[in-house]
């Protein structure tokens, strides 16, 4: 899935993902894709939670070894 | 500016003395709502960390000044952010070291009571989960009945007793939470018994747990004796000790009693229940202590922390001791059953030695609220 920019939260614990994804996400427009790289387990509910709180769509999630892939549209 | 963190075992006094809390839970609400830290005089507020982002101006209105106030989340980090912001805003709170998932491993050891000839009674409650471990203590021996996952906790234990511990038991394959049974026998030498019809997928050597053993404990011979009740799993054994404790597994709790379906046998297992509910158990002495393996709700605790009470109190007040239409029964443990745990199948089969996943994630395997009694 083509993304607009790249998060890298990979060995980062929480709070850390989503402050990063944040503020990336500030800085893009409507409609672009925000792609999440994260190795902390919580982050999987979590960004998820909070993508609905914001109005973001969470588009795919993928698993590759201990990488969760996130790819959120802004909304 | 530094804040204060609390530590699961000052939480567990709060909980166990119900003592007045503020907690200010910062995981997703889906992870609040599955399962969070319980106690009779605690106040709750929940708004996850990534609403809070932007400030806590908003949410100090909302706290007490009355009362303590904790941060808690799953594993630290963002209780320590949000109680620095509060911090940061004239408000005193801690945060919970090591979050939801110390609180999930942490043992509370209460004394149920003396055993003949000086012997002692221990029961570890893990407040988080439910789960309910034991150790027995006379002349030097121990022996452990269900013993969560946190091994050392218990052979640290006895050896502060200064016991050596002989016996292992389990009182059947559990499926809610990873049994420190196997750690605890190879750290020590003991003898590890399981129930034989429980263990039919275990590949390390076991000893058999049959109906009518016996054993005994420290050169005053204090006798443990196993009586076979099944239902929860067609093995559960469950225990008399000294006469005097019935320790029932995850047959009949405080308030509730057990639920036959978790190897999806319901159908098959609710007539073994039935029998062992209300024939084995009735023929047992009215004044034994029935000590469970879980607990489902806080208000079954006791006011020193334990979970105990007599078996005759039982058959009288637990609900489901006392439903003498025997489809009316079935229909309550086969029908409406609450959801299974978290991760149970690869938890039994980590019981059973056939997968050894890393610590880290038999903690994950295990995060959760306890699941097994039908009220």
């Amino acid at each position: 899935m083509n993304a607009d920019k790249v998060v890298n939260a990979k060995g980062l614990a929480c709070p850390m993902p989503i402050v990063k994804t944040r503020k990336q996400m500030k800085e893009m427009e409507s409609g672009q894709v925000l792609e999440i790289l994260a190795t902390d387990k919580g982050a999987q509910a979590d960004l998820a939670a909070w993508a609905k709180s914001g109005g973001h769509e969470l588009m795919e999630s993928q698993v590759e070894g201990d990488v969760f892939k996130f790819w959120i549209k802004k909304g | 500016m530094t804040v204060k963190a609390m530590i699961a075992s000052e939480v567990a006094k709060k909980v166990v003395n119900n003592q007045p809390l503020f907690i200010l839970d910062v995981r997703n609400g889906d992870a609040f709502a599955d399962w969070k830290i319980e106690g009779g005089n605690i106040q709750y507020l929940n708004i996850p960390y990534f609403d809070l982002l932007d400030g806590v101006e908003e949410v100090v209105s909302e706290l007490p000044t009355d009362r303590d106030i904790l941060v808690v989340c799953a594993k630290e980090g963002s209780s320590v952010m949000v109680a620095e912001m509060l911090s940061e805003e004239g408000v005193h709170a801690a945060y919970l070291e090591g979050g939801m998932k110390a609180w999930s491993e942490h043992l509370e050891p209460v004394k149920v009571g003396e055993l003949s000839n000086g012997g002692e009674l221990y029961q570890f409650v893990r407040l988080g989960k439910g789960c309910l471990s034991y150790m027995v203590i006379s002349e030097g021996e121990a022996a452990v009945i269900d013993a969560t996952r946190m091994a050392t906790i218990f052979l640290d234990f006895a050896q502060e007793k200064g016991a050596t511990i002989k016996y292992v038991f389990d009182t059947h394959l559990h499926a809610d939470h990873i049994s420190g049974g196997r750690a605890i026998a190879e750290a020590t030498g003991a003898s590890y018994y399981l129930p034989p019809k429980d263990a039919e997928g275990v590949v390390f050597e076991y000893a058999a747990l049959e109906n009518g053993l016996e054993v005994e404990i420290g050169s005053l011979k204090l006798e443990i004796e196993a009586l076979y009740s099944p239902g929860h799993t067609i093995g559960s054994t469950s225990f008399i000790v000294d006469q005097k404790y019935l320790m029932t597994g995850d047959i009949l709790f405080i308030d509730s009693i057990g639920r036959p379906d978790l190897a999806g046998l319901a159908e098959d297992w609710v007539g073994d229940l039935r029998e062992s509910l209300y024939s084995r158990y009735q023929k047992l002495a009215d004044e034994l202590i029935v000590l469970p393996a879980h607990f489902m709700i806080i208000e079954e605790l006791n006011r020193d922390g334990s979970v105990a009470k007599k078996l005759s109190d039982l058959f009288k007040e637990n609900h489901g001791l006392n439903i003498a239409d025997e489809q009316e029964f079935r229909d309550l443990v086969t029908e409406n059953l609450p959801p299974q745990p978290n991760a149970y199948q690869d938890i039994r089969k980590t019981n059973m030695g056939q997968i050894t996943p890393d610590k880290e994630i038999q903690r994950e395997m295990e995060i959760g609220p306890n699941r097994c009694a039908v009220r």
